[in-house]
């Protein structure tokens, strides 16, 4: 009997933790990739093109190209968090954040010969104008109270044209290929330079959650405003801040999006991937309307996001359905979470454990 | 209060910032009224113009062609999506515009637009793209045949003489003329042929990083190609980052032939250097055509031809020259 009720108590906490969806997602995903190829979980080593031994297989493919998604999941999970309302600006703020980057490395020339400042440089300029572009957001929706989906409407609709007039609608291409390291590989590393660039973002993340208030306070505002502020907490400055990492992690997304490719076509760079990463945000199970948060149930459900693509990919599914199969898993979490279904759970939930105890 | 003002201050530059750059898009309004001096007035409509390398050519042609030293007085519209481009044409039909330039985001739709165009007195003109309408709806049409850029790809691939071709086929925004033509020709081909086979077929929607993971997929997959038909050049650039990352030679005389279309000048360039074999043109210059056609029609007949065709090449990487690149490239 003692037992059970261990069990149940078990079963209970497991359920009722966060990264109990995406987990699942997770283990489902792997399992119907299990049963119809395991070899998708082989990983090779191979020479690629530039002469270094690299690993492949459908695994690192997932955890390079989910690298963007999970990066970008931890600042729109802040930015969640703290206002009620999502960023959808994140794709067309890419554009322009490598833009700006293009502009810099290039020179404003179109075909450079070489560099005309070092990457760090660019990177850094970059990192100022997606955090001008967060504050530009912040601001709309901290001081002016706007709505965040209709404040970063706004970018939304004319990031894209503001990336191309940077660039004088060229499309420069970066000549040194040294820059590709950042969305390749680095000679002598077999694992994608993406992932290590993704871990250093999660571990700072984690630190700055661990030694400051920022989580605390973050989900202080979201919860309540008006009681935070009364509790010595500025919330127009809270909410500003998280629009402001979220415009850092869209420059280091930008970073590696213009390196994959040594440039960027400004109409479809990032496409919808504002979607995606808000899809993270509620597959990690974080409420939509904010306050209480977990990044990491979020990264989780970025990389879950990138499984399922991939899987569709190697399925062969057309992939101008994807974003049905996105779709559908989107329904899925929204009927779950809506307040009546969850009531109705939990009711049935305890008629069983009542049957249970009179058996 | 100072912070509040800065605030005020900064989103008030960004506004104007965005209004600064909205401006291009918005000119369709303003740019009313001149009729009076003189001037053809044109009502253009044509894709965003960051699209693609194309369309950058092809809409940089267009403004250095309709200007007011030229005799003109145009106004632009831009937009990927039909329905915003068909308001843009009541916008224009109801501005009185002498010609209407047209390149259609969607074959579908256009009938009834065109008809009060036409019962408005205004003179149609398509470009780049052709539509589903009634030929009697619009005075010209100056296309690319994407159909024959198809045929000749697809006859130069077959004249390279390979025992099995497996094809990874990569195609663009489904539905587009540029997509149906250039999809047709290799789908007629791989179902006439026994040796032809298509590894995998799949829309990356002209998007390079999308086209990336389409061959990481088929590469991860194990399963073995030896062509790329990529529908432009930029997918077929993320195509062959994929192949770089896993180690595959491609170019002339290497183990996967790369095919892309649209020559942009970076992409002949890849040719030049053989790590491409193929580049399909599809010439975004029509300008100068149109403009003949509306001074045949100002000066009281007909044009010639409905439709003209525009000239088009496809260029083999053992065979460019440094010329081409110079002349060809957009």
């Amino acid at each position: 009997m003692s037992k059970t009720k261990q069990n149940d108590s078990f079963l209970r906490r497991l359920i009722s933790n966060q990264m109990f969806i995406p987990l699942l997602a997770l283990v489902l995903l792997a399992i119907i990739n299990l049963i119809n190829d395991p070899s998708f979980f082989k990983i090779s080593v191979q020479l690629n093109n530039a002469g270094n031994a690299v690993l492949s297989g459908y695994l690192i493919t997932i955890l390079d190209y989910g690298s963007e998604l999970a990066i970008l999941a931890i600042g729109m999970t802040l930015v969640t968090a703290a206002s009620g309302g999502q960023d959808i600006s994140v794709g067309a703020t890419i554009a322009i954040a490598g833009s700006a980057m293009l502009h810099v490395l290039c020179g404003g020339v179109a075909r450079p010969t070489e560099l005309a400042t070092p990457v760090f440089v660019a990177f850094l300029v970059a990192c100022l104008v997606g955090m001008a572009c967060g504050l530009f957001n912040g601001l709309l929706v901290a001081i002016f109270k706007i709505q965040p989906m209709i404040a970063t409407l706004i970018l939304f609709t004319a990031g894209r044209s503001i990336a191309a007039w940077i660039n004088n609608n060229e499309l420069p291409i970066v000549p040194d290929p040294k820059f590709a390291y950042f969305g390749g590989f680095i000679p002598g590393i077999p694992i994608p330079t993406t992932v290590f660039i993704a871990a250093a973002c999660i571990i700072i993340m984690a630190l700055v959650l661990k030694f400051t208030n920022l989580g605390l306070y973050t989900q202080a505002v979201g919860i309540n405003e008006k009681s935070s502020r009364l509790n010595g907490i500025n919330p127009t400055f809270i909410k500003i801040l998280a629009f402001i990492i979220l415009g850092l992690c869209v420059a280091v997304a930008a970073l590696i999006k213009v390196s994959r490719l040594s440039t960027i076509n400004y109409s479809v760079i990032a496409k919808d991937i504002e979607m995606d990463a808000i899809l993270a945000v509620a597959l990690g199970g974080n409420s939509l309307s904010g306050g209480k948060f977990n990044i990491w149930a979020s990264i989780l459900g970025a990389y879950v996001i990138q499984f399922l693509t991939t899987t569709l990919y190697k399925f062969e599914v057309s992939s101008d359905a994807l974003a049905a199969y996105k779709a559908i898993v989107v329904i899925i979490l929204v009927v779950f979470s809506a307040p009546t279904v969850r009531d109705y759970m939990g009711r049935l939930g305890k008629q069983l454990r009542a049957k249970k105890e009179v058996a | 209060m100072k912070r509040k003002l800065l605030a005020l201050l900064m989103a008030a530059t960004m506004v104007f910032g965005l209004a600064a750059c909205g401006s291009k898009a918005a000119k369709g309004t303003d740019a009313s009224g001149g009729a009076s001096d003189g001037l053809i007035k044109v009502g253009i409509i044509n894709n965003d113009p960051n699209e693609s390398g194309y369309r950058t050519a092809n809409v940089a042609d267009l403004k250095a062609m309709f200007t007011k030293e030229n005799g003109y007085d145009a106004s632009f519209a831009y937009s990927l999506k039909n329905d915003e481009q068909i308001q843009a044409a009541q916008q224009f039909i109801a501005d009185d515009v002498d010609y209407l330039l047209l390149s259609a985001a969607d074959t579908a739709g256009w009938d009834s637009v065109l008809k009060d165009a036409q019962a408005a007195g205004i003179h149609v003109i398509l470009f780049d793209r052709t539509i589903d309408a009634d030929d009697s709806l619009y005075d010209a049409s100056i296309v690319s045949d994407m159909a024959a850029e198809g045929e000749t790809a697809v006859d130069w691939l077959a004249g390279q003489g390979l025992d099995s071709y497996k094809v990874i086929h990569i195609q663009g925004v489904m539905g587009s003329a540029a997509q149906q033509g250039r999809s047709g020709a290799l789908d007629t081909k791989v179902a006439a042929e026994s040796n032809w086979e298509i590894v995998t077929q799949q829309t990356a929607e002209w998007n390079a990083e999308k086209a990336q993971q389409i061959v990481q997929s088929v590469i991860d997959s194990g399963k073995e190609f030896n062509v790329i038909y990529a529908e432009n050049d930029d997918m077929a650039k993320g195509a062959v980052a994929a192949l770089d990352a896993a180690g595959i030679s491609h170019g002339v005389g290497k183990d996967v032939i790369v095919m892309g279309f649209d020559c942009n000048k970076w992409a002949l360039e890849e040719l030049l250097a053989q790590n491409w074999n193929y580049d399909g043109q599809c010439n975004p210059f029509q300008a100068s055509y149109i403009d003949e056609i509306i001074k045949t029609i100002e000066g009281g007949s007909a044009p010639a031809e409905k439709v003209v065709i525009m000239e088009e090449k496809g260029f083999d990487a053992t065979t460019i020259t440094k010329e081409d690149v110079e002349k060809y490239g957009i």
